[in-house]
This record gives C-alpha cells, sequence and structure tokens, in this order.
C-alpha cells in the first residue's frame, strides 16, 4: 500500500472541500472495498477523508411518504430496518444476498454504489485494463470472460457492477443526494448516477471531484410482490452470475431490474411494459442488445430462466 | 501533513495509546503492535474471515478497516472472550465439538459464532430467512449462511455448525 495523509472530516462542506482541493483524494467511510484495492495497488490515494463521523447514518420518512437513507447507514442496519422489511423488501433482500456478515456491518449505501468492479484483469495489475490506467487496452476482450458483461459493455471495456444492492435501488427508482465543494447539493436518479463505459470505462458515476454522496432517497412505497434471486456459483458469498430483482403487482404490471450482466444495474422500460406478456416477453425486451462472448453466452438465456421463475414465485 | 497518526484503542477492556503508520490496519495493529497474536491473518483481503474480531459490538474484518478510523472504539478479539481454564461457552462448544483441525481460522470462526447468535438474537435477516416481517430463528441454515464469512480449509463445517447449534441452545 502507498503511504497517504489521513484527515476526520468535520462536516460534509469541509469534506467535499478537501476532496476538491486534494487531487491524490478519496473519501473513507467503510472501507471494505478501497482498502482491498489500496493494498493492491489498484487505488493509490495520496490523501483519505475518513467521512464516518458525519452523522448520515440515519433512516428516517420523507415528506412525500418516501424514505431517506444516510449515505453512511451500514448495509446490515438497512437491511434490518422495519420500514425497509415491510416496505422495500426488494432491497432488504439485495442487501442480504451481497457480500458476508461481516463485511455487512461495514459497508455503506453510497459505498456500495461506488464500488469498483469485481473484473479479474481490473484486479491483474500486471495486464492492460482502460478502467485502471485509461488508454492501456482491455485484456478482458478475448480473455477468460464468464463473468463478464454481456449488455452495455463497449470496446474498451466488458466489466460488470457488482452489486445487488444497487440492482433493488435501481428497480425501486431510488435518487442519489449529494452536495459539491461549492456547498450546493443536487439529486441524481439512480438511472443517470452510473455511466456506460462507452470509450472511457474509467469514469464510473456521474459524481463530480469532491461531490460527496449524502443520502439516497426512496420514493413512497408501491407495494406488489418483492423478489431478489441471486444465481452464483456457490450458495452464499459469491458474485452474482446473473440476478434479478423483481416487484410485481397482483394485475402483472411491475418492474425488473437484472445485477451480473452490465456495467450498471440493467433495467429497460420496455421490459418493464411487457411483463404483463410473461418472462420471455420482458426478457427480449431486457436482452434485445446483448453481445455475449461464447464464455459468458449462457448469462443471457440464465436471465430468461431467472426471471421465469421469479415471476412464478410471485404468482405462488 | 503526515503519514502517521495517533490513535486511543480500547482493547479487551485496555486502553492503549499508539502512533501508527495511517496504513496499518486494525489487524496488523493488533498482532504487531500490541502482540495479541489470537486474531489471524488468512488473506487480508476479507475474504476468509480469519481476521474477524468485534468492534463496538460487531464483527467486522480487521483486514479491511485502518487502525486510526477506531478512535476510541470498544475492540474485543478472542483473547478477550476466554482464556484456558475460562472459557468462553462458544470456545467449551468449539472444544467438546471438535469444530477445527489446524486452528487456524478458529479465533475467527469463535468471534463470528458468537456475533451470529447476537445478530439473530437483534433480529437482522439473512439471506436465508423466509419472511421479513417475522423474527429470524436459530436454525442450522441460518447459521451456515451466516457464517458464510468464514472459511475453513481443513473443512471442519459440520462440527463447526454442532458447536454453534449446542451454544445456541444453551443461550435459550
Amino acid at each position: 500500500m502507498r503511504a497517504f495523509t489521513f484527515e476526520r472530516a468535520r462536516s460534509i462542506r469541509s469534506a467535499a472541500k478537501s476532496a476538491s482541493n486534494n487531487p491524490g483524494s478519496k473519501f473513507i467511510a467503510g472501507g471494505t472495498n478501497l482498502l482491498d484495492l489500496m493494498k493492491l495497488e489498484i487505488e493509490v490515494p495520496t490523501h483519505l477523508i475518513d467521512v464516518n463521523g458525519l452523522g448520515l447514518d440515519k433512516i428516517e420518512a420523507t415528506s412525500d411518504g418516501g424514505l431517506r437513507i444516510g449515505a453512511l447507514v451500514r448495509n446490515t442496519d438497512l437491511a434490518a430496518n422495519d420500514v425497509v422489511r415491510r416496505h422495500y423488501g426488494l432491497l432488504s433482500r439485495a442487501l442480504v444476498a451481497g457480500a458476508s456478515g461481516q463485511l455487512r456491518n461495514k459497508a455503506t449505501t453510497a459505498g456500495n454504489l461506488l464500488q469498483r468492479t469485481r473484473c479479474p484483469y481490473f484486479y491483474d495489475t500486471a495486464q492492460p485494463c482502460n478502467k485502471r490506467t485509461p488508454g492501456s487496452g482491455c485484456s478482458a476482450i478475448g480473455g477468460v470472460t464468464r463473468q463478464l458483461g454481456v449488455i452495455g459493455t463497449s470496446e474498451a471495456c466488458i466489466a460488470t457492477h457488482p452489486s445487488d444492492m444497487a440492482v433493488a435501488m435501481r428497480a425501486l427508482d431510488a435518487v442519489i443526494e449529494t452536495t459539491r465543494p461549492d456547498g450546493t447539493s443536487r439529486s441524481i436518479p439512480i438511472a443517470e448516477f452510473h455511466h456506460l463505459p462507452g470509450d472511457v470505462p474509467h469514469i464510473e458515476t456521474a459524481l463530480e471531484k469532491g461531490e460527496m454522496v449524502t443520502a439516497v432517497t426512496l420514493p413512497k412505497p408501491i407495494g406488489g410482490k418483492h423478489i431478489y434471486r441471486k444465481v452464483r456459483d456457490r450458495a452464499s458469498y459469491a458474485f452474482a452470475l446473473v440476478s434479478v430483482g423483481l416487484v410485481i403487482q397482483a394485475d402483472g404490471t411491475g418492474r425488473v431490474a437484472v445485477g451480473g450482466v452490465a456495467p450498471k444495474p440493467w433495467r429497460v422500460d420496455a421490459a418493464d411494459a411487457a411483463l404483463p406478456h410473461g418472462a420471455k416477453a420482458a426478457w427480449t425486451q431486457l436482452m434485445a442488445d446483448a453481445r455475449p462472448t461464447d464464455d459468458n453466452r449462457f448469462k443471457v438465456t440464465l436471465v430468461e430462466r431467472t426471471l421465469a421463475a421469479v415471476i412464478e414465485e410471485a404468482r405462488g | 501533513m503526515q503519514q502517521s497518526s495517533n490513535v486511543s484503542l480500547n482493547v479487551n477492556g485496555t486502553k492503549h495509546a499508539l502512533e501508527l503508520d495511517n496504513r496499518t490496519t486494525l489487524l496488523d495493529a493488533l498482532r504487531e503492535h500490541l502482540h495479541l497474536t489470537g486474531t489471524k491473518k488468512g488473506c487480508d483481503h476479507g475474504q476468509c474471515g480469519a481476521c474477524t474480531v468485534m468492534v463496538d459490538g460487531r464483527r467486522i474484518n480487521s483486514c479491511l478497516t485502518l487502525a486510526v478510523m477506531h478512535e476510541g472504539d470498544e475492540i474485543t478479539t478472542i483473547e478477550g472472550y476466554g482464556r484456558p481454564g475460562n472459557l468462553h461457552p462458544m470456545q467449551a462448544a468449539f472444544v467438546k465439538h471438535d469444530g477445527f483441525q489446524c486452528g487456524y481460522c478458529t479465533p475467527g470462526q469463535i468471534c463470528s459464532s458468537i456475533a451470529v447468535l447476537q445478530e439473530i438474537e437483534a433480529d437482522i435477516p439473512s439471506h436465508v430467512t423466509g419472511d421479513l416481517t417475522k423474527k429470524a430463528k436459530f436454525t442450522e441454515a441460518e447459521i451456515r449462511e451466516r457464517m458464510s464469512g468464514n472459511i475453513c480449509r481443513c473443512g471442519a463445517y459440520s462440527n463447526i455448525v454442532e458447536a454453534i447449534t449446542e451454544a445456541a441452545r444453551s443461550r435459550a
């Protein structure tokens, strides 16, 4: 790990300002992904700003009947929250499908959204990676791609976003609240928060330098049945090959978001619209532009089968 | 600015004032600076659970957190749970059920096990919890799922589950 200076942030504004004044700085919250990457010298910040003391760890009702989740709410606390369990069950289910008990006790809401890909070529510093070293090339393309993306990818990058939580947040139309170094705040719909790689895969989110996530809000509950199904190589503590998050109403209308297949939680309006016509109709819209490799073509089929199983479970 | 910081850690009830390189993980602070070598370094990347300790009553991977981020925190390591002749009930259950072979993962397994029972008691759901609106139960399936962040390469899992199950029963 490279040496760095360390500061405990005293306010949101001062943290954002410090981040914008220190070009090599990073915020640290749970640290479970950042420190792993720092040990491997994939992340090499020269200054860390510890934001844990900023009090952003509350879950509260919003005036329009929704929920405001502080950026520092731990995954464990979010999954265990009574309102989340009763009204946003998809979110609880996605959270407990991810990581381990130890990691969920540390990992935060904002950090989960901002975690980096687990593409093995991103992790292997001996190989080119456009995400790690912009312009160096993508060694995943033509490599071992079983775990990698099948849709939304580009000629520069075929990595996936690893989060389970973000898939649920996408289906629930979450909005990310931020504060910028000049003290202004803004709200970013989750659909616009994560970027597709295009030819700049190192730019992963809509955040500007020094901009800090302060909360994630959820609109008022939409009812329906909430199911999150994660398909993986072992029964627990593994990343998704594919995952399907579904909220479905009694009349068959609903929303579906998919994880493990794309650089961001994958949701398509036309697929939601097709849900009342069944899994195949929705899947056709979801995966219409898929560009799998021979190694990961199975993921495209697996999305259809998992969606069918989840719709079946919802009916049962 | 400095690349080292002062931090005060409260470990197993004893306060320690340390000056540490900022890079020092909580795990390395415990092992290399405080010489509490019960906590083990396995993968050093949060994948194996050998470094599990309790911080302010919650289990975490001590390898994936910086010591300087724990100013004033209460840390409990395996040394804080029991000693030969005065074992914690979970330690005694591991001995009784032979919940280990080489023993390297055992301190992490035991810290994690103690936390698992507390987490079920505190109604924190898991991936195998059936109904989110009902309280989680002390079942074998719950124990196995919640222990998935602790790897045992000797494969003592079935005995570990038996040990935890007995400790769960004797709690009630």
